[in-house]
């Protein structure tokens, strides 16, 4: 953390977005993480990926459950809603939330004590009911804030800063999310924002539950020799499984591709996702061999990376439920509570 | 691109662009915090050491630093002026609230060292080698024509902008250094000097020879025309104390702003300044231009004089010609006439102020020291020594005019250079400077400076209400800053010279730093040729000017690239890196001055 607030001044050339706002009017209060904490790099590119998505700061909710990464909310999107729920419990928030008021972009923050022990099964339903949100956990390996113990995600076999190693089995949230039915799973590094950014941006533009896994280095209590989640560990271990780009629409895209080095996967609400190869045959639609291709780098002791999966054709919990398009909370009484004779109607055609 | 090499004195001064652009490099973050803290006499000796006038200067000096600050660029895109701190007015401030500093000043030596040396006008370069010389033992005399020493402070600044006693006062520490003046004493001949067996002689006579203006009516309407500084220095010794109601002052530069600003003062109701060029083009300073403005004085641009007007024998008036500026394909400015009718102003006094030239009628041709084709002395630009190595020239008389601050910067390379001469070394071989560079961590979060960025604007020097200043001549117009105002505008300075000093060893690549700076000032990527890797920073680094700050040795093989050209010194990359890979240190640069720092140092015997 800092004592003094970051300037308001900010570089004579930084530039506006569509709506007319600079990346500076996307961060947040400064933040009181330890200095060099991976989750600051991942509230950065969250600043630059809704910058970059032209995104009103007001028709976004940031929900966050318990510990250093729910804390991060307030270190971006200063001008957003903002719920810091109970531990483990933002899962059930958000959604009560998502069905409350479906307008607004839905960011789920969490950590790998929060998702993967407390939260574990809140973890799971929300990805099996498919609440349009990005899901962001901000995954270090230790409990950072009662001073570094092994979380549930640390790998078998990692070591504490004391040099004590780790006996239980890690918990595999982006297989867990996969197989729990997310529409959308990726991994990145709070340590490669080139690759994070574009990550986050299509997580937030899927319509669907959407899941980041991204690997955060805690500099106070994981960042040592015997960890799987240092910032030396990764990069050396770091498996990309392609670059991955994301176009709002095809009008937007700038870039040139090379021919046959791109997989280009079109979402129904007519963004693109353009995906540089990097592992040869690497089909991220393709759910079971994202299974394998998890399970394969885990014994391996790869840290797989990239988008894994994403099903083209997804839909979320409001078309799975048939609600109106109209968000709940803007329904006045009578559309709410349209009387007897209607409720008589509904009852008649149940019999 | 190569890694920076920081030990290289100049990279880290370049950084600090008020110190850089100063002829004295006086090291002006450093004063600035010092008036932060109420230290206003420790404030002014740092700027006395380097500039010899603080109280002077900081009422005169044409600030080079200022149009420099680092912050007039910070500013830019999100104020609706961008201004420079007020570092000129500061300094006087460290003037204004001083204490009795006179028991910290050096002591006349106690012990000659038998050397003799001449200075030739008693201006700021000869009374900076006073000042210099007279502490180590050397004997200095100061000869001046006029009564008291300062030269053309005293003769050519109004009262208005310089009080005498200020001017006293400051001239007065550096005689008491033991400098002796010899005031009143006119040097006719170089070479009769050259035989009274000085050891050295500094010439700082200044550039006394206002240009006159040879057109049509100059000569019959002499009465009522006046050469501009020569009427200035009349007023400053009482010689003159009136003018015409309807003054006319030709001439762009800061003595014509003087000109006028006192000619409304002497009695002109109706005083205009007369200009060839645009205004824009005006030598003057803008500050000066303003001041002149706001009293009420109206400057015509695009006017060439043609003649004066005479009726019964007497200046009635100015007729001029209106032209326009027209540039050719190389930039070069040419005056074209617009066809307009010529107007004629009505006056009854004519200042003219279009320029001033060097003159030494006194130092005969044949003596051994060389003149070039315009008059000035051949000189080597680094020793200033002329073609007779032990005659020295500095200030304006060395290479035309300039102003106060570089002839106290002249006179402190002239003084290396007599010290060097005199001790039997080589004044070519210059001294380096004095660097220091030390960490200013206090702890976790705590600086020895204060690292949190104002956001004020420029605050305004309070003036004496105008209806006062012009009834009398000697009423100083600017009050200065009260102490509350002069902490407030300090809080503007970056502290430019609380460097950011980056250690890749240490460097984790976490982001942190990246992340933070408000300024977007700080890359890690792959590196590459100067120009590419300026147009792949996060923020383009446009300005050729500020250097990239580049280091290598980082695991991943990228490179930290720092655009030094807007970073705001806040230290919030030092705060957030994890590893203490980015540490603020303070660079305090300061010119060695003569005296035994600036000689080779001997070895002594095995």
């Amino acid at each position: 953390m800092t004592f003094i607030a970051k300037p308001r001044l900010h570089h004579p050339t930084l530039k506006q977005n569509r709506i007319g706002y600079t990346r500076r009017d996307y961060e947040g209060k400064v933040s009181t993480l330890c200095a060099g904490c991976g989750h600051d790099s991942i509230s950065a590119a969250l600043i630059q990926a809704f910058w970059e998505l032209d995104i009103e700061p007001h028709k976004v909710a940031k929900l966050s459950g318990i510990g250093c990464s729910s804390k991060t909310p307030d270190y971006f999107l200063g001008n957003s809603h903002g719920f810091n729920t109970v531990h483990g419990r933002m899962p059930s928030v958000l959604t009560g939330a998502n069905l409350a008021n479906r307008d607004l972009i839905y960011i789920g923050v969490s950590g790998d004590g929060d998702s993967a022990s407390i939260g574990l099964g809140q973890f799971a339903h929300v990805m099996r009911r498919g609440v349009d949100m990005a899901y962001i956990l901000e995954n270090n390996g230790v409990y950072g804030l009662t001073k570094g113990q092994f979380s549930a995600t640390a790998d078998a076999g990692s070591r504490s800063k004391r040099g004590v190693e780790n006996t239980d089995s890690a918990v595999d949230t982006v297989g867990l999310a996969l197989l729990m039915g997310a529409s959308y799973v990726a991994r990145g590094f709070s340590g490669d924002k080139e690759q994070l950014v574009p990550l986050l941006k299509a997580a937030i533009a899927h319509p669907g539950a959407a899941f980041v896994d991204v690997i955060s280095p805690c500099v106070a209590f994981n960042n040592h020799s015997g960890s799987t989640k240092s910032y030396d560990y990764v990069r050396e271990h770091n498996e990309a499984v392609s670059r991955l780009d994301f176009w709002p629409s095809r009008d937007a895209i700038t870039v040139s591709y090379e021919e046959g080095a791109v997989i280009e996967v079109p979402q129904h609400d007519g963004s693109i996702l353009k995906l540089r190869k990097l592992d040869g045959a690497y089909d991220p639609t393709d759910k079971i061999a994202a299974l394998n291709a998890i399970a394969r780098a885990a014994a391996d002791g790869e840290v797989l990376t990239g988008l894994l999966y994403v099903d083209p054709s997804a839909d979320d919990l409001h078309a799975h439920l048939s609600t109106v398009k109209v968000p709940f909370n803007r329904l006045g009484e009578q559309e709410l509570c349209p009387g007897s004779a209607m409720l008589d109607r509904i009852n008649a055609s149940l019999r | 691109m190569h890694p920076t090499d920081i030990r290289n004195p100049d990279y880290f001064h370049k950084v600090v662009d008020c110190q850089w652009a100063c002829p004295a490099h006086t090291p002006v973050p450093e004063y600035i915090r010092l008036i932060a803290a109420g230290r206003y006499s420790d404030a002014y000796l740092v700027n006395w050491k380097s500039n010899v006038f603080p109280g002077i200067l900081g009422r005169t000096c044409d600030r080079p630093c200022e149009p420099a600050c680092r912050r007039g660029r910070v500013e830019e895109a999100q104020a609706a002026k961008t201004e420079p701190v007020a570092i000129c007015r500061l300094k006087r401030v460290a003037a204004d609230y001083k204490d009795d500093i006179r028991p910290r000043l050096p002591k006349p030596a106690a012990k000659k060292n038998g050397k003799t040396v001449a200075c030739i006008g008693a201006g700021p370069a000869s009374l900076t080698v006073a000042r210099d010389l007279a502490p180590l033992g050397y004997a200095v005399t100061v000869f001046d024509q006029d009564a008291k020493a300062g030269g053309m402070i005293r003769s050519q600044i109004p009262r208005f902008r310089l009080p005498e006693e200020v001017i006293d006062e400051e001239c007065g520490y550096v005689l008491d250094l033991g400098a002796e003046l010899r005031a009143g004493v006119r040097i006719d001949s170089m070479k009769q000097l050259l035989g009274e067996g000085f050891d050295a002689i500094f010439v700082g006579s200044g550039a006394p020879r206002g240009r006159d203006l040879n057109i049509a009516g100059r000569q019959e309407a002499a009465k009522n025309i006046h050469i501009g500084i020569d009427w200035l220095s009349s007023v400053s010794f009482g010689h003159i104390s009136k003018i015409g109601r309807r003054v006319i002052v030709l001439g762009g530069g800061n003595t014509a702003m003087d000109c006028c600003r006192t000619s409304r003062r002497l009695g002109g109701e109706d005083v205009k300044v007369i200009v060839r060029s645009g205004f824009e083009e005006m030598k003057a300073s803008p500050w000066e231009k303003e001041d002149a403005m706001h009293e009420g004085i109206p400057i015509l641009n695009y006017h060439v004089p043609k003649r004066f007007e005479l009726k019964d024998g007497r200046l009635c008036g100015m007729t001029f010609q209106i032209v326009r500026a027209e540039y050719d394909a190389d930039g070069r400015r040419r005056l074209v006439p617009t066809g307009d009718p010529d107007p004629t102003f009505e006056c009854d006094d004519v200042l003219i102020a279009v320029g001033q030239e060097n003159a030494f009628p006194w130092i005969e041709r044949d003596c051994g020291v060389e003149f070039d084709e315009w008059g000035l002395p051949v000189l080597d630009a680094e020793t200033l020594q002329s073609t007779l190595p032990n005659v020295l020239f500095g200030g304006d008389s060395a290479f035309g005019p300039k102003n106060i601050i570089w002839a106290v910067a002249h006179g402190h390379q002239a003084a290396v250079s007599i010290d060097k001469l005199l001790s039997g070394e080589d004044p070519r071989e210059r001294p380096a400077p004095g660097v220091t560079l030390i960490s200013q961590k206090m702890g976790i979060h705590e600086w020895s400076y204060d690292n949190d960025v104002a956001l004020d604007a420029r605050y305004k020097v309070p003036w004496r209400d105008v209806k006062e200043t012009l009834k009398n001549v000697k009423a100083e117009v600017e009050i200065g800053f009260d102490v509350a105002t002069a902490w407030k505008e300090a809080q503007r300075c970056l502290n430019c010279d609380v460097q950011t000093v980056f250690a890749s060893k240490l460097c984790i690549e976490c982001d942190a730093c990246v992340d933070i700076c408000p300024m977007d000032c700080i890359n890690f990527l792959h590196n590459g040729e100067e120009q590419g890797l300026r147009a792949r920073l996060r923020a383009p680094a446009s300005n050729a000017a500020q250097d990239l700050y580049l280091q290598d040795g980082l695991k991943t093989g990228r490179v930290m690239v720092k655009d030094e050209d807007v970073c705001l010194h806040c230290g919030l990359c030092a705060e957030r890196c994890p590893t203490g890979a980015w540490d603020m240190q303070k660079f305090l640069l300061e010119q060695t001055q003569a005296g035994p720092g600036c000689r080779t140092p001997q070895r002594k015997a095995a």
